[in-house]
């Protein structure tokens, strides 16, 4: 899932300082799972916000506190349409998708993030979250034991470990496992390790976004 | 005119019933001030920071929340999840430039203990040190 985290109040209410009537907005989708957005976070920032304004002074700020099924489809974001009208400006709480689809799809609304999109990761355990996946366009975890060099190896290596990698922790934080000495593991106990023999021919970046903004288009769903 | 704070004490059923067994004049007769209002919650678990920011937004200069021993909460985890809550409140008032020492948490035993007053009564010394809730008045103290 997308990982999110609240932006630092101050912040936030500084974004929406000349706004009267706020329409605070939380995503059902991956933000709730990783408590940053769903309704309870909502909540708690709506009344952060009343807070903010009521130490900053000025005029009262009205807050309307709703959460869509999710904010990366038009058919959910259609049910703003309630609220037309209704608030001055929207704090979205969910990752970037949701801020731009809004601000895409409705031209004259003024909407402020409420969290930093971090990355696709995974829960291991309890209000701990890890970078799993780079979204790179171009994935290699059959060649790797499933295990991602993109996202897990500091430098992104196609075939590492590099000098670097002490004792299986990675250079950069000895808390930090070099996810090279594990791909060299798990396909070691698999009887599978001459597969890395074969050395990962120089990668072309551009299906990770340095060719530009990515789309996908499946002609098998377009209506 | 000298400031008497608004203090708002949410706490766990478990922790202050015998506490509120007791009439508002017994208690003052403990030593519990005038000005601390006692808000009883079925569990420290089911005190949400919603709770907690209300009772700021409702006129409260300081705020005691109070659960049972951690180890031995009637529900398990109650006293330790409103704990992180209210670690959750005092950052982001941190995050506001608002004293995080406004709110605090105490895990006392349960019973009538001199502790729950004196919990209740140092935060009202401590809140008649910071003076009124900057989010009256436009922060204005």
């Amino acid at each position: 899932m997308i990982i999110a985290e609240r932006k630092p109040v101050n912040e936030i209410v500084n974004m929406i300082r000349d706004a009267e009537r706020v329409l605070v907005l939380g995503c059902r989708g991956c933000v709730s799972v990783c408590s940053a957005g769903g309704q309870r976070e909502v909540e708690i920032l709506a009344s952060l916000l009343r807070l903010g304004r009521l130490k900053e002074g000025g005029k009262k700020l009205t807050t309307i506190e709703a959460t869509l099924v999710r904010q990366c489809d038009r058919e959910y974001i259609e049910e703003m349409d309630k609220w037309d009208g209704e608030y001055d400006a929207v704090v979205s709480m969910a990752c970037g998708v949701g801020v731009n689809f809004i601000a895409s799809l409705r031209p004259h609304a003024r909407v402020y993030p409420a969290v930093d999109t971090t990355f696709y990761g995974a829960s291991p355990e309890q209000g701990v979250w890890r970078e799993l996946c780079a979204g790179c366009g171009h994935c290699v975890l059959h060649h790797t034991g499933g295990l991602c060099p993109v996202a897990r190896c500091a430098k992104s290596l196609m075939n590492g470990p590099c000098g670097g990698s002490q004792n299986g922790k990675c250079e950069i934080n000895k808390e930090v496992p070099c996810i090279w000495q594990e791909i060299h593991d798990k396909l070691e106990d698999l009887g599978r390790n001459s597969e890395l023999d074969a050395i990962a021919p120089i990668r072309d970046w551009r299906s990770a976004g340095h060719g530009g903004p990515r789309k996908v288009v499946r002609e098998d769903l377009t209506v | 005119m000298s400031f008497v704070p608004d203090i708002q004490v949410l706490c766990c059923h478990y922790t202050s019933q015998q506490i509120l067994a007791e009439s508002k004049d017994e208690l003052a007769g403990d030593g519990l001030p005038e000005n601390v209002t006692i808000n009883r919650f079925a569990c420290g678990g089911k005190i949400r920071e919603t709770a907690i920011l209300k009772a700021f937004e409702d006129g409260a200069d300081g705020v005691c929340v109070v659960g049972c021993d951690p180890e031995k909460c009637h529900n398990v985890m109650g006293s330790k999840r409103a704990a992180k809550r209210v670690e959750a409140v005092r950052k982001s008032l941190a995050e506001m430039a608002v004293e995080v020492d406004r709110v605090e948490m105490f895990q006392l035993e349960r019973g009538f203990h001199p502790e729950f007053v004196k919990a209740a009564a140092d935060m009202n010394e401590r809140i008649m040190g910071f003076g009124p809730s900057p989010f009256k008045n436009g922060g204005k103290k």
